[in-house]
């Protein structure tokens, strides 16, 4: 079994993930950083694809975002670097 | 996890492959019957998920190559190193059935009926990122918009151009632009070099002499980048330096993937 890849990719990629989540078309939802303030789409955030689970980091100053992990069956969301997400 | 709020359409359905197109050597269309689709905009995706005899599933995002309306298709690139693109590409055969689940994507989307619908296009095609671009290209025909369109596409060789009939006739107003970065035919008169500033500043609409005060945002020029990476991170970094708005370029990565 591979392990996922983790290239550098952008919220398009978590499209689908994001609706199962959220109920919602969420790529063009508009989050902003905790840390540094930096506001943009989900669309363009970093996201970054890993065996573990999905990171999504602020372009501005690499603050991790939002963190998705997958335990036994149940997605694990973690919003805390976001400051809004509207 | 398969009790959370799904709505509308987003679950997993059955397709069937209805007939596949080899465009090149590495490089297939999948062509999908889809029961319950409920149509798509113009450069949106869907996912696809294989499960194996084990039990172990991969989920891959393809771009959808047809135009709203048309008959739901995926144009796959076969990876070397990949899970899954070698049997989209090679062992799927019409009549097989794929789970899929779209139409995904509000962002990375060309709607004629929206303001940055109406305005000048600008498309930048990495490789296999070619393939969203495209059904903008046969959107903008479907609907007879004569908004100027160019498409900068960036690809090894000429073997590894996808759609190069349909480009070869572009419609009225549209401008197809090869830069061809390892290989090119006996000939050539192109571009033969990864995209840089330089091109960029040659091929996209001139922003810079519109004062920005004067045009508003509504009007300027759109661009939409997609392909690797590193290509979608150095053009966007060009448009930008050559005037555009970060607004007006909106990008879509492929990953580090099948780099022209």
């Amino acid at each position: 079994m591979k392990p996922l890849e983790d290239d550098v990719l952008d919220g398009n990629a978590i499209g689908g993930k994001l609706i199962e989540l959220f109920g919602i078309e969420m790529t063009t939802a508009v989050g902003t950083c905790g840390v540094c303030g930096n506001a943009g789409q989900v669309a363009e955030m970093a996201v970054y694809l890993m065996q573990m689970g999905t990171v999504v980091r602020c372009r501005v100053c690499d603050n991790v975002l939002m963190v998705f992990v997958e335990v036994r069956g149940v997605t694990c969301v973690d919003l805390q670097g976001l400051a809004s997400l509207s | 996890m398969a009790g959370t709020a799904v709505r509308g359409r987003l679950t997993w359905q059955t397709a069937t492959v209805d007939s596949v197109i080899d465009e090149t050597p590495t490089v297939r269309t999948l062509v999908l019957g889809v029961p319950d689709w409920g149509g798509h905009q113009a450069g949106q995706h869907l996912d696809i998920r294989l499960t194996g005899d084990d039990g172990y599933q991969a989920e891959r995002s393809y771009s959808i190559a047809a135009a709203p309306g048309e008959p739901v298709a995926i144009t796959v690139e076969r990876l070397d190193d990949g899970e899954v693109s070698p049997y989209l590409t090679e062992d799927v055969q019409a009549g097989d059935e794929l789970e899929v689940r779209g139409p995904i994507g509000g962002y990375f989307v060309w709607d004629p009926a929206r303001p940055d619908g109406d305005v000048p296009l600008l498309l930048l095609a990495g490789g296999s990122g070619v393939v969203p671009l495209r059904s903008i290209l046969r959107h903008r025909s479907q609907v007879g918009s004569s908004v100027p369109t160019r498409l900068l596409y960036s690809a090894r060789n000429w073997d590894e151009v996808i759609y190069r009939s349909e480009f070869a006739s572009p419609a009225p107003g549209v401008e197809v632009i090869y830069t061809l970065t390892r290989q090119q035919p006996a000939g050539w008169t192109g571009y033969a070099r990864r995209v840089d500033q330089a091109m960029i500043t040659e091929v996209a609409w001139p922003v810079a002499q519109i004062p920005m005060a004067q045009i508003p945002m509504a009007q300027m020029p759109v661009a939409y980048v997609c392909g690797p990476t590193n290509f979608v991170e150095a053009v966007a970094a060009d448009l930008v330096a050559l005037g555009y708005p970060p607004q007006r370029v909106k990008t879509e990565r492929f990953g580090a993937t099948g780099t022209p």
